[in-house]
């Protein structure tokens, strides 16, 4: 994980090798997954129990990196808020035609709101293209991490990690 | 009359010992200098790392607030400003407790029992104008952000990219600051990839193999010069940056508050990898003086779970050691404990810290 530890962001080859980084198959088969971003061993599995369907597995070690099983996980974005990490997204890359949603925990305020346009960062921070805010979600349940949604052109969803608004 | 048990500091190592001892009967007296309880635990706003069994997902400063309520339940007595600034052998198997209680005058607690859980302090970093007002360490930062709400200042430079130094610029950021940068000297980053990712995907950049060279301003940090280095640590010319900035923080690593375990005639080792001079301690939490227990980061920095853990281990072995608790009940009250220790300091960014407590713990055996 070499960019990692010297830059601060994973980078892409980096980031395929994680086992909770759906294949680009997988992504294109579901309507929404997760999109693990854990890259290394730590110990911390909140991921694991916050999904409903046990979509995640953090094994045999609490430190193991965290696996998505993308048959099980429907996109339904618990584990997003559940990671201390802030480091689960979930992307829905069919989202139309030429567009994707990016969802991203977020936590600063004020929040954005439904219709509030940017741009799109990478992981680098890099602006890459428009964003539009499409969802705000902040229930008590995921304990003050927002996770909004945004959408952007379908090229750069694998890489719109942030909006700067 | 002599307490059962002092316990020097309020912070996740101390609540949580005060909470397993006083469970089991023992009667408890927390003093801390501080105005209100918790130490670092209520500038801890972020969601914590773990499992289930080490609180992982809630948020430092709700750890605290249950920490505070499980004392109040079990009847331990917080007695705050007020300062431990002595630890001395009394007659008999008593110890002495010098405090400054909170009208300033000096007195003492005599207990059968101590347990030192001071914590640790930030490490200075001397360079030209370091004096200047806006440059503060990074704990120090986080305290005016996250318990007094005043931000103070609105673009910093972050030296040391440690987790401190990441999670406290995250929390600047929060607070409404810019981060200019975050820099260090080491060719790698060091604290976790997660918490570095949740900034530079937000466009802070985070700047390896860099180091401070002189921070300027009339009265106040104007502006921060910054070059890179080579593996000797040596600056390279012309690799000048200069950033436009009012604030400056220091996060350049912790160093064990253990001067009362001095005081009380403990054996140290100095570990570097533990932050220095730590006093060499038992699996029991106890150091080489009989009823002088240590835990949580004044026996080697790491973080508030293992504080807590830690703790808790020292709570029982006290509480055992006062006749409170049968041996076969301790003994597996603190098997558990460890366990969570050894998850918490698994994989390849704990074996360094897992490796110097057990040679710590060995050290003790050949005291």
């Amino acid at each position: 994980m070499k960019n990692l530890i010297t830059a601060g962001f994973l980078g892409r080859e980096e980031l395929m090798r994680l086992p909770g980084v759906p294949a680009i198959e997988a992504l294109k088969a579901k309507k929404s997954l997760a999109f693990i971003e854990c890259g290394e061993e730590i110990p911390c599995d909140p991921c694991r129990s916050a999904c409903p369907r046990g979509a995640i597995t953090v094994s045999p070690d609490v430190t193991s990196l965290p696996a998505l099983n993308t048959d099980l996980c429907n996109g339904c974005g618990t584990c997003l808020a559940a990671c201390p990490g802030m480091a689960i997204f979930l992307v829905d890359i069919g989202y139309s035609e030429t567009e994707a949603l990016v969802s991203i925990p977020y936590e600063y305020l004020p929040l954005p709101e439904v219709g509030d346009t940017g741009n799109a960062l990478d992981r680098s921070g890099k602006a890459i293209g428009k964003a539009v805010i499409v969802k705000v979600k902040c229930p008590e349940s995921y304990d003050r991490t927002a996770i909004i949604t945004i959408k952007v052109l379908k090229d750069i969803s694998l890489e719109a990690r942030h909006i700067d608004i | 009359m002599a307490e059962d048990l002092v316990i020097i500091g309020s912070g996740p190592a101390g609540l949580a010992a005060a909470v397993e001892a006083a469970r089991a009967g023992v009667k408890v007296t927390v003093v801390d200098e501080n105005a209100s309880p918790g130490g670092q635990l209520f500038k801890q706003i972020h969601k914590f790392f773990g499992s289930e069994e080490h609180q992982a997902g809630i948020r430092g400063i709700d750890i605290g607030y249950r920490l505070l309520e499980e004392c109040h339940l079990a009847k331990v007595k917080v007695m705050l400003n007020t300062a431990a600034w002595g630890i001395f052998h009394s007659s008999g198997n008593a110890t002495t407790v010098a405090i400054k209680n909170k009208n300033d005058s000096l007195c003492s607690l005599d207990t059968k029992v101590v347990l030192l859980a001071t914590g640790a302090r930030e490490n200075p970093l001397a360079f030209p104008g370091w004096t200047l007002p806006g440059v503060m360490g990074a704990g120090a930062a986080q305290t005016l952000i996250n318990l007094h709400r005043i931000r103070p200042g609105n673009r910093v430079l972050m030296i040391g990219s440690g987790n401190v130094g990441l999670i406290v610029s995250y929390q600047l950021k929060q607070a409404g600051a810019d981060i200019a940068a975050v820099i260090d000297i080491k060719p790698e980053i060091g604290g976790w990839g997660v918490h570095a990712a949740k900034l530079t995907r937000t466009g802070i950049p985070i700047l390896c193999s860099h180091k401070i060279i002189e921070v300027r301003g009339l009265d106040k940090v104007e502006e921060a010069h910054v070059a890179r280095v080579d593996r000797e640590a040596k600056s390279i010319p012309g690799s000048e940056k200069l950033f436009k900035v009012d604030t400056v923080c220091i996060a350049v690593g912790l160093s064990p508050m253990a001067e009362l375990a001095w005081s009380g005639g403990c054996r140290f080792a100095y570990l570097p990898e533990l932050g220095g001079h730590v006093p060499v301690h038992n699996r029991s939490m106890e150091t080489t003086r009989n009823n002088i227990y240590i835990a949580g980061d004044i026996s080697g920095i790491e973080e508030a779970s293992t504080a807590m853990e830690e703790g808790k281990i020292a709570g029982i072995s006290i509480a055992r050691s006062l006749g409170l608790l049968k041996n076969e009940c301790a003994e597996e009250l603190i098997r558990n404990k460890e366990k969570n220790l050894s998850a918490l300091r698994g994989g390849p960014m704990g074996k360094t810290r897992k490796l110097a407590k057990e040679k710590l713990i060995r050290l003790f055996n050949i005291c």
